[in-house]
């Protein structure tokens, strides 16, 4: 079934936006991440421009993150005052993502960073996630206990000053490593067109030793709120969301995402890591071809003052 | 590497017949219409064809020419700035090394002709009539100066090339046919990705080779309902609508955790 996207301008065919919604749905429900970094590439990919794809896709994004966030809130693993200090620093990281984004725009290099920051960023966290999945399962296979870091152990970043105490998640941390990782956020999600969920929720684990207990319900609600900020931000300047676009995908991701959580909670954590450490390589990998071979066609051709 | 610049020309006719198609002098005159005036886009609008007809009269001193016409009809879409970039390998990485900005080019370019263009008129005549995707004006701006360059040029026939493989730009030369020695017809498609806007026709019929008579007639895109709808409110009220949609987003999720709740 055709169907002509008001905004996107270009006719696509519902069940298969339908079906994609749903796809990504189910990866961001098992891992608990919002999938961004799969859907945006995706929308590119069947034609719809980069600029509309990053807009509708920030909206998806925080409807499926209100699901997920509304039944972490019920289990109680939300941890608000991190959320709200991470958000900080993230709002500010936006605005700065936004601004450089803008510039590149007109120097006409957008496109080579986003491709150059999906390979180092994805290619980064992937190859640790999935290192570190292989130590797991080794570990395991070995008889040895699975969990080895003890949520005790201190880094120097919990020698900094600015100590606050962050009682859902029992710890008590200076609020300077916590700002800038949101603001690190933040700007990359601007950029990249994703919630970076994917970056966050490792930096929260390794950096600031969060327990893994509130990490995705937190990382949830920071979603949640700057995605919300970025559909409004996104409407109010470049006018390119497409709401047809944004619910289709939508309908088919929270659906998807009851699915995803299912399968999620049959599959070992370790394996789990593993899988998503692999699901990310091999976008940024995707990424790196990409920009590392020739291309077919040497020329493009883009609209001077509008998409992408 | 300087371009061939052939300096911009405004596309000003010179033919009494073309500037003042029903005039006395003439010999023959145009009638044309197209099958559809206003094309509306719908939620299931996938492409389209419109069609145009048109009939060629001739008063007593006309009689005289006994050849046969040829007619070239130009369908120019809204006009609009483009950037063609060429990539480079540099540093062992591919990036967009130059670039070439082109000023109004038109959005959508169909020719139409009857028989291949380089028998309708001489290389002369084709270029001061932009009867071809190789004769249009396509000004770039290089530096401080605005020019068209020659047709070879590489980010012209690039430019030319992508927005054909697009659908955008089109160059048939056997699309017009004549039913009768002067009753024509000729068919327009609007790929999927149509541009929204006015579309000016401009049909120019030949004689020997040399301008006979032109005429002009026009159509437009629009969006309709739904579509107008969604647009509009995310030209004007991008606030109200970006708030909507966030709503939108909101009342989805939460509905899908009341729907889904298992515990």
């Amino acid at each position: 079934m055709q169907l002509y996207l008001p905004i996107a301008d270009i006719p696509v065919n519902v069940f298969l936006i339908l079906a994609m919604g749903m796809a990504v749905g189910f990866v961001s429900g098992m891992f608990g991440i919002g999938g961004g970094f799969l859907l945006t590439p995706l929308l590119i990919f069947i034609g719809i421009s980069p600029a509309v794809a990053v807009a509708s896709v920030s909206t998806h994004i925080a409807a499926s993150s209100l699901s997920g966030a509304l039944s972490y809130w019920r289990k109680r693993s939300i941890d608000l005052t991190l959320a709200l200090v991470l958000l900080g620093g993230s709002i500010v990281g936006t605005i700065l993502g936004v601004l450089l984004f803008t510039y590149l725009r007109t120097l006409g290099q957008l496109d080579l960073v986003i491709a150059l920051s999906y390979v180092v960023l994805l290619g980064g966290v992937g190859t640790a996630m999935f290192y570190e999945g292989l130590r797991a399962i080794a570990r395991a296979r070995r008889g040895g206990n699975p969990t080895l870091r003890r949520p005790g152990s201190h880094s120097w970043v919990h020698g900094l000053p600015l100590k606050m105490r962050f009682k859902r998640s029992k710890i008590y941390l200076s609020v300077i490593p916590v700002n800038i990782i949101g603001l690190l956020i933040g700007f990359i999600g601007a950029i990249m067109g994703v919630g970076g969920s994917f970056i966050l929720i490792p930096a929260l684990i390794y950096v600031l030793r969060v327990p893994t207990s509130t990490v995705i319900g937190t990382s949830m609600a920071l979603t949640l709120v700057t995605m919300v900020i970025a559909t409004v931000l996104h409407a109010i300047t470049n006018h390119l969301v497409d709401a047809v676009l944004a619910l289709i995908l939508m309908i088919g991701g929270v659906t998807g995402a009851q699915f995803g959580a299912r399968a999620g909670l049959r599959i070992r954590g370790e394996h789990l890591r593993l899988l998503l450490g692999l699901l990310i390589l091999a976008v940024g990998v995707r990424f790196a071809v990409e920009i590392a071979i020739r291309p077919d066609d040497l020329y493009t051709v883009r609209d001077a003052g509008g998409a992408g | 590497m300087m371009p061939h610049l052939r300096h911009a020309v405004a596309g000003l006719t010179l033919s009494l017949c073309g500037l003042f198609g029903a005039d006395d002098a003439c010999a023959e005159r145009l009638i044309v219409s197209v099958s559809n005036h206003r094309v509306t886009v719908t939620p299931n609008y996938s492409g389209e064809e419109l069609v145009l007809f048109g009939s060629v009269e001739r008063d007593d001193t006309a009689a005289a020419f006994r050849g046969n016409y040829d007619l070239v009809v130009t369908v120019s879409g809204p006009r609009t700035d483009m950037v063609t970039r060429r990539k480079e390998r540099r540093f062992g990485i591919w990036i967009n090394a130059d670039s070439r900005q082109f000023l109004n080019v038109p959005s959508y370019l169909a020719i139409s002709s009857n028989r291949p263009l380089d028998l309708v008129a001489s290389p002369d005549v084709r270029r001061r009539q932009q009867l071809g995707l190789d004769n249009v004006l396509l000004t770039q701006r290089i530096g401080t100066d605005y020019a068209d360059v020659v047709a070879s040029d590489p980010f012209r026939s690039a430019f030319v090339r992508l927005r054909t493989e697009h659908g955008l730009y089109r160059e048939a030369t056997s699309a017009v046919t004549f039913l009768t020695p002067t009753l024509f017809r000729t068919g327009i498609p609007l790929p999927a990705e149509v541009p929204i806007g006015t579309y000016d026709v401009d049909i120019k019929l030949f004689a020997n080779g040399a301008l006979a008579t032109q005429t002009q007639t026009a159509f437009e895109v629009v969006k309709v309902g739904f579509e107008q709808f969604i647009a509009n409110t995310a030209r004007h009220h991008g606030l109200a609508y970006g708030l909507a949609t966030a709503m939108m987003a909101l009342m989805t999720g939460w509905i899908a955790s009341v729907v889904f709740r298992r515990d």
